[in-house]
């Protein structure tokens, strides 16, 4: 088993709209259409994130490895599909953090190996302009720390529940 | 003292079921769709190679979203999902057979005390019939085929009360969409739900269908209404077995996180607006919005009651100038029967056009999608942007989807 990171630093997209406050209810339909639901090569999946999400259809092209997603309340509301978490991973996007998640889109990300963190204050921090689009930050997934590097301020997340670490740990539910 | 889903779980669990606590649970039945299927089979030959499904008896396909397949690349899906379970033994509800879910109804797979999984987020439809139903993704539903079992964080359950005089007359829809706009999308987000008051325990089941259908629209798990004296013939009607488990029944004292009372005096005929399903209003004050398409189907409103319903309305009249209907029954059961009582025909005359069963517009794709600018009225549950294609969905009964097509625009009765 390969040693699993639970240190992250990277740029955090804050999912915003036009009044710079975080997206509530992003249904698995704007995260991934379901046009493209015939896909199952998780590497084909990565540039149609977002691209049903008003504001955000170029988000695939701009995107980095290793970046973040701060998403609302309810983030990955909707479907079961699999390809809402999958097309994040394909492009390199190591963490998601909402301030909730659909409950199947958070088995959906814990079953795979997926790391999602859950962020209960996060409009506020936003709204209040204390994390700010690509703002640079870093992640503790074990103690649910997060450290905006640009300001040093700091927010408690939810940290990984034993579950979840224990498959993430493994890569996926299927090799437990 | 437990909740139905506690009670559910705890006959499925070695475990201490207690909300919060993550468990272990066997599975009576674990399905795949057409969407998600071939990526469960794809990882099932990754990770389990040839080893053999848990039990075939309990491992399904449910075809239901592009019924026959539309393109190229989903027959291609669809057959490795035939190919996968011809090698395992187990059986495929193919293209013809209608909404999974549906299905598990009338052939007696969801039954009173089970749970039964699926790639499909409309699952917990299978509250109707009292059992605990679950949609998933595809890396949950191959460790399922496999194992049979899965990991849960047992709920909190939310105890909600309908009460209230109403003046109007509503539908199961009418009323669902009325408890969607109380309590939106956080109030009920990973919790399950017990419905009591007798708005809601005086329904039939496909008006339990219809309600229980779009928890999923209000974030929530499962719902559960207590049966009626009519509910458990209802389902042996439906399946046709000789013996039915009992019912599932909360405990006195359960414990519950929240009780909410709704109070629907108010109620009447009732839309949600779009762009999101919770949007909700009544038609009365909605002002005037001219359709283009009527939707009668999904598995939210696709039953021979919804049918029957806009049949009554439709039969002997002619649906507005250039305005189109399509119709789709959730079921080959449901397709049969209402060929067989005239229904389809009379519809057709009206005007309407008639699919073979399936999940219908859902899907992107079976009835057509719509373009910019196009009213669409649906039975449908979900109506996010682009959903359905560039045009605005509204989210209806089939009550009003059928005064609407008739009258040009959306109304609760004829003008």
């Amino acid at each position: 088993m390969a040693a699993k990171e639970y240190l992250f630093e990277g740029r955090v997209w804050t999912i915003t709209d036009n009044n710079k406050q975080l997206i509530p209810d992003v249904d698995t339909d704007q995260i991934f259409h379901n046009a493209y639901l015939h896909i199952t090569e998780i590497e084909k999946m990565g540039r149609y994130a977002f691209d049903n999400l008003e504001g955000w259809k170029d988000f695939s092209s701009k995107a980095k490895p290793g970046d973040i997603v701060l998403a609302g309340s309810n983030f990955g509301s909707g479907s079961s599909r699999q390809q809402a978490v999958d097309c994040f991973r394909a492009l390199g996007v190591k963490l998601v953090i909402a301030v909730s998640f659909g409950a199947i889109y958070k088995r959906n990300a814990i079953n795979s190996g997926f790391p999602i963190m859950i962020f209960g204050d996060a409009e506020k921090a936003v709204s209040a302009g204390k994390l700010a689009n690509l703002a640079k930050v870093g992640v503790d997934l074990l103690s649910g720390t997060l450290t905006n590097a640009d300001t040093g301020e700091t927010f408690q997340l939810m940290p990984f529940s034993k579950v979840q670490k224990d498959i993430y740990d493994n890569d996926t539910l299927l090799k437990i | 003292m437990k909740t139905v889903i506690e009670k559910i779980f705890q006959t499925h669990s070695k475990e201490e079921i207690k909300p919060g606590n993550i468990v272990w649970i066997t599975l009576d039945v674990v399905s795949a769709r057409d969407f998600g299927g071939p990526n469960v089979v794809k990882n099932y030959r990754t990770f389990y190679k040839d080893e053999k499904v848990f039990d075939p008896e309990k491992v399904f396909f449910t075809f239901d979203l592009t019924v026959p397949p539309k393109t190229v690349q989903y027959a291609n899906n669809q057959q490795i999902c035939r190919v996968f379970a011809r090698e395992q033994g187990i059986r495929v509800f193919d293209v013809d057979q209608g909404i999974g879910t549906h299905t598990f109804i009338e052939k007696g797979y969801a039954l009173p005390g089970g749970i039964v999984v699926g790639t499909d987020s409309h699952m917990n439809i299978l509250g109707a019939v009292n059992c605990f139903g679950q949609g998933m993704g595809d890396v949950d539903i191959t460790f399922g085929y496999r194992y049979g079992r899965t990991w849960f964080e047992v709920p909190e359950t939310v105890k909600v009360i309908i009460t209230g005089d109403p003046k109007e007359k509503f539908s199961a829809k009418d009323l669902t969409l009325k408890v969607l706009d109380v309590l939106k999308t956080d109030k009920l987000l990973g919790k399950a739900v017990e419905f009591y008051g007798p708005h809601i325990e005086g329904l039939d089941l496909a008006g339990r269908i219809t309600l229980l259908s779009m928890i999923t629209e209000m974030g929530g798990i499962v719902g559960f209404i207590p049966f009626n004296e009519d509910t458990a013939d209802e389902i042996r009607d439906f399946n046709g077995l000789d013996t039915v488990p009992g019912e599932v029944r909360a405990d006195e004292g359960a414990h519950y996180c929240e009780v909410v009372e709704i109070d629907i005096s108010d109620i009447g005929g009732m839309v949600s607006v779009p762009p999101y399903p919770h949007n909700v209003k009544k038609i009365s004050g909605l002002g005037r919005v001219n359709v283009d398409f009527g939707f009668i189907g999904s598995c939210t409103n696709g039953r021979l009651e919804d049918l029957e319903t806009a049949w009554r309305i439709l039969r002997g009249k002619h649906i507005a100038e250039g305005v189109r209907l399509a119709v789709v029954p959730a079921t080959k059961e449901v397709y049969a029967e209402a060929m067989k009582l005239g229904i389809l025909s009379d519809l057709m005359d009206a005007g309407a056009m008639i699919s073979n069963p399936g999940c219908g517009g859902c899907a992107q794709g079976h009835i057509g999608m719509t373009g910019k600018g196009e009213v669409m009225v649906s039975t449908g549950n979900r109506n996010f942007p682009g959903k359905q294609g560039d045009g605005d969905n509204y989210l209806v009964s089939p009550e009003v989807v059928a005064y609407s097509v008739l009258n040009g625009y959306i109304s609760t009765e004829e003008a």
